[in-house]
């Protein structure tokens, strides 16, 4: 028996590297949840005399997504925010990080914008404070500024139907 | 074309493994010798396969094929040539097939020189290499096609990664590899050994000089992973302690385990279950690092695109082969008898210490580098296991077993009494622990574990030195002997410059306006200007730094930032003076756009010892394994053949 111990001991690891594969290492939950969002202040990627900012924004529900022309995985994320800009009125301020002006221009020329503004972050400032550390990320803040749920990575149908639709409608009932 | 060539060729070499695997073995069952002598063939036949596939792939990425989605993804028409034949294993696809065509590489080896080993212990042995690579070639097929085409074709493709586009590239993945399969040969020996129940000398002295190879290629690809990792990645580390770097150091550190067991098997007929348990373990870890790795369980440094559906082909696989191999080990091990014995002071125990350390060390630095993954399975929250933790670990059980070194090579098989070996040592003892001391008082901050660890290095190489003197005439030295000392030499090598480096490594980001200058470890650091280049396919910012050394100037650095065309992030390049005793690391951090940048300076001494270890400890082993009697053996097995055929 004592010879099974082996056997036994690797199968225990097995299983626990099958659990761990359901399991997403990078998905560490966001400190900001239920936390104020953090304060910021810039201008348009159009109109560089519309100042965005936090406070600007308070008293509605409205989403922040990250996003850059260099970023691979924004293009299939893209389709799914059209999408969803179109069916619904909350306001969606894309944050355009870490990016050349006229790169940016060009993608949203190429794949639509459909942002109500397209906040400014050349130098990653506001990502910072925001926490993020891969693009594409999507945040949703309440109406008293309060971050109310981070996505990490694009946002699909799934995430978009599942959770963010149905919480967006909630926060705005509040 | 080609891809279509390539492919086909992947799947003849997987119905040819298939038939390795099958034909052998059920030969030594029936007792049929023709099935038996299929072993050898198909092992050849496979490894043509590979080779063709292979050959196909390294063509496409010549020819800039990027109607290959793999090619198209990492490779461009701007790339270099040789990292374009370097990038076929820049990703997953593509190193999954470098994995297979060096196991079918091994296969083959063992079917040339496999003369002096029964037939029917080939045909087994074979047989489980087979079947590994069916369960890779069906990885390779059905998960990991690099062969894929794209329906609509790229005009250019994606480039490599920069980060790749680097000599170490072309060297690290292939040596790493070749010492990660290599103990797949180790294990099928092993298994093949278990299934006859002919655990024995022979056995040992028929797998030692392979294992010890894999063991050889595996450490000169850890190191050459280091020194990669050290120059490239612009931070002047040398060990991160990052998953995937466990996942390489694991099988190291039992593989070590395995080739000193191998000792006691050979010499005194001792410790076989364990050996074939060493064997079995070091080949799983082998495996779950490739499972680590391409899984994406853990989050690393190493950012490969990660697949679950990957991970759970794997982990069926890595069930499937080790499960049954530890299965079969339950049932055999109790069958097999120790025919010696021998006391606690005698060599056959020291190296039963030194397993033991080895696997503890090996089983908590598993315990480290899964316990993210455990507290995040049971719900507890995400949290990660860093180098504090592994150093804590690491320092306190390495030293002692490196200590033990000084007294193994002196200590006799069997029985030996410490009076006799303390009286043998006293005076290296003694100089090592002088020298050491000495040694560490030179440096501006005094450590205990400086002098510890310097005196343990002394003692290492005077004890090793001294065994070569032992005999009248050196030459009367075999090979092996040579071996074990250049390698144990390369451990107090290294040993040496962990130890420096990590304590007395000076370290400053400074903020430099061109011209202005920087004093540090005794040098002065001028930023002399910044130029900006334009290769074939980057752009870099490069800088001048005079390094000045008592107002002389010593060298002239030029770290580079670099942004290469199809990525957005810049790439750092660190200018490097490499010293035998202390390099000096320079690397351009940011422009702060008033024509000032920030810059880190480092100094490291005895850097390169690190990985001038790792080479002695390559060398040693390659000696090793190139020792007389294990081609003696050989050739009197021959004879013994040729005898035999007479009558």
């Amino acid at each position: 028996m004592k010879k099974l111990i082996p056997f036994v001991l690797f199968m225990i690891l097995m299983l626990l590297l099958y659990i761990g594969l359901s399991l997403d290492p990078k998905e560490v939950p966001s400190p900001f949840i239920n936390k104020p969002a953090p304060e910021f202040a810039t201008y348009d990627l159009y109109k560089n005399d519309i100042k965005i900012s936090k406070q600007k924004m308070l008293g509605q529900v409205w989403l922040l997504n990250v996003f850059a022309s260099w970023c691979y995985s924004c293009r299939a994320e893209h389709q799914v925010i059209t999408e969803f800009t179109k069916n619904h009125q909350t306001v969606v301020i894309g944050l355009n990080y870490k990016d050349a002006t006229e790169d940016a221009k060009e993608w949203l020329k190429q794949y639509g914008n459909p942002y109500d503004f397209v906040a400014v972050d050349k130098d990653g400032d506001i990502g910072i404070e925001y926490g993020v550390y891969g693009v594409p990320e999507t945040f949703i803040i309440d109406k008293k500024g309060i971050v109310r749920h981070k996505n990490i990575g694009p946002v699909n149908r799934d995430s978009l139907q599942q959770t963010i639709i149905p919480l967006v409608k909630k926060l705005e009932a509040e | 074309m080609v891809s279509q060539i390539g492919l086909f060729a992947l799947v003849l070499a997987l119905i040819t493994a298939l038939s390795q695997a099958v034909l052998p073995l059920w030969g030594s069952y029936k007792n049929n010798n023709t099935l038996m002598l299929t072993a050898r063939p198909l092992a050849n036949l496979q490894a043509l396969f590979l080779t063709l596939s292979f050959v196909m792939l390294v063509v496409a990425f010549i020819q800039d094929d990027f109607s290959l989605k793999y090619v198209a993804y990492n490779s461009n028409t701007t790339l270099p040539l040789m990292y374009k034949i370097s990038a076929v294993w820049a990703a997953h696809e593509g190193s999954l097939l470098l994995w297979v065509l060096l196991l079918s590489w091994w296969g083959f080896l063992i079917a040339v020189f496999s003369k002096s080993i029964p037939d029917e212990m080939v045909a087994k042995i074979l047989a489980v290499m087979g079947l590994v690579g069916v369960g890779f070639l069906s990885f390779v097929l059905f998960t990991s096609n690099p062969f894929e085409v794209l329906n609509n074709i790229p005009a250019e493709g994606r480039d490599l990664n920069p980060l790749l586009q680097d000599i170490g590239l072309i060297l690290h993945p292939p040596l790493l590899y070749m010492g990660y399969v290599g103990f797949s040969v180790s294990f099928a020996f092993a298994i093949a050994a278990m299934l006859s129940g002919q655990l024995d000398a022979s056995w040992a002295r028929w797998s030692r000089p392979w294992t010890t190879i894999a063991w050889a290629f595996l450490t000169i690809g850890i190191a050459l992973g280091s020194w990669w990792a050290y120059y490239e990645l612009g931070w002047g580390g040398w060990w991160f302690w990052d998953p995937v770097e466990n996942a390489s150091f694991m099988p190291w550190l039992s593989g070590t385990a395995l080739i000193h067991s191998f000792a006691v098997v050979e010499k005194r007929g001792a410790f076989k279950a364990w050996t074939v348990l060493l064997a079995i373990i070091t080949f799983s870890l082998c495996l779950m690092g490739t499972f680590l790795v391409r899984s994406g369980v853990l989050t690393s440094v190493h950012a490969f695109a990660a697949d679950p559906g990957r991970g759970v082909f794997i982990l069926i696989f890595l069930t499937a082969v080790i499960g049954s191999s530890l299965l079969l080990y339950s049932y055999r091990a109790n069958q097999i008898k120790a025919i010696s014995s021998f006391k606690l002071i005698s060599r056959d125990n020291f190296l039963l210490v030194n397993n033991i350390l080895l696997m503890v060390l090996m089983a908590s630095i598993l315990l480290g580098t899964l316990y993210p993954l455990m507290i995040d399975a049971m719900g507890m929250g995400k949290l990660s296991v860093g180098a504090p933790y592994f150093n804590a670990i690491f320092v306190p059980l390495s030293l002692p077993l490196a200590a033990l070194i000084g007294i193994g090579v002196f200590i006799r098989w069997r029985d030996d009494s410490l009076k006799r070996i303390f009286f043998e040592v006293k005076y290296y003892l003694l100089i090592s622990i002088i020298l050491g001391v000495v040694w560490s008082l030179i440096y501006p901050q005094w450590y205990l574990v400086a002098s510890i660890a310097l005196s343990i290095a002394i003692w290492i190489f005077l004890t090793s030195i001294s065994r070569l003197f032992n005999k009248k005439r050196l030459a009367n030295n075999s090979r092996a002997k040579y071996g074990v000392t250049l390698a144990h030499i390369g451990v107090a090598v290294f040993i040496v410059g962990a130890t420096l480096t990590s304590l007395y490594s000076v370290e400053k980001d400074v903020h430099l306006k061109v011209g202005e200058s920087y004093q540090m470890a005794g040098f002065d650091f001028k930023f002399v200007k910044m130029d900006r280049k334009a290769e074939r396919n980057y752009l870099s910012n490069e800088g001048e730094i005079e390094v000045y050394k008592n107002k002389k100037l010593y060298k002239t650095l030029y770290p580079q930032k670099r942004s290469y065309q199809n990525q957005q992030m810049p790439m750092t390049e660190a200018g490097i003076d490499a010293g035998f005793f202390a390099d000096i690391f320079v690397a351009m951090g940011e422009d702060l756009k008033d024509g000032s940048w920030t810059i880190r300076l480092q100094y490291k001494p005895f850097v390169r010892w690190l990985w001038l270890g790792g080479l002695l400890m390559t060398f040693g082993g390659i000696l090793a394994a190139a020792d007389k009697r294990f081609f003696k053996f050989a050739k009197m097995a021959k004879i013994k053949l040729d005898e035999g055929a007479d009558k």
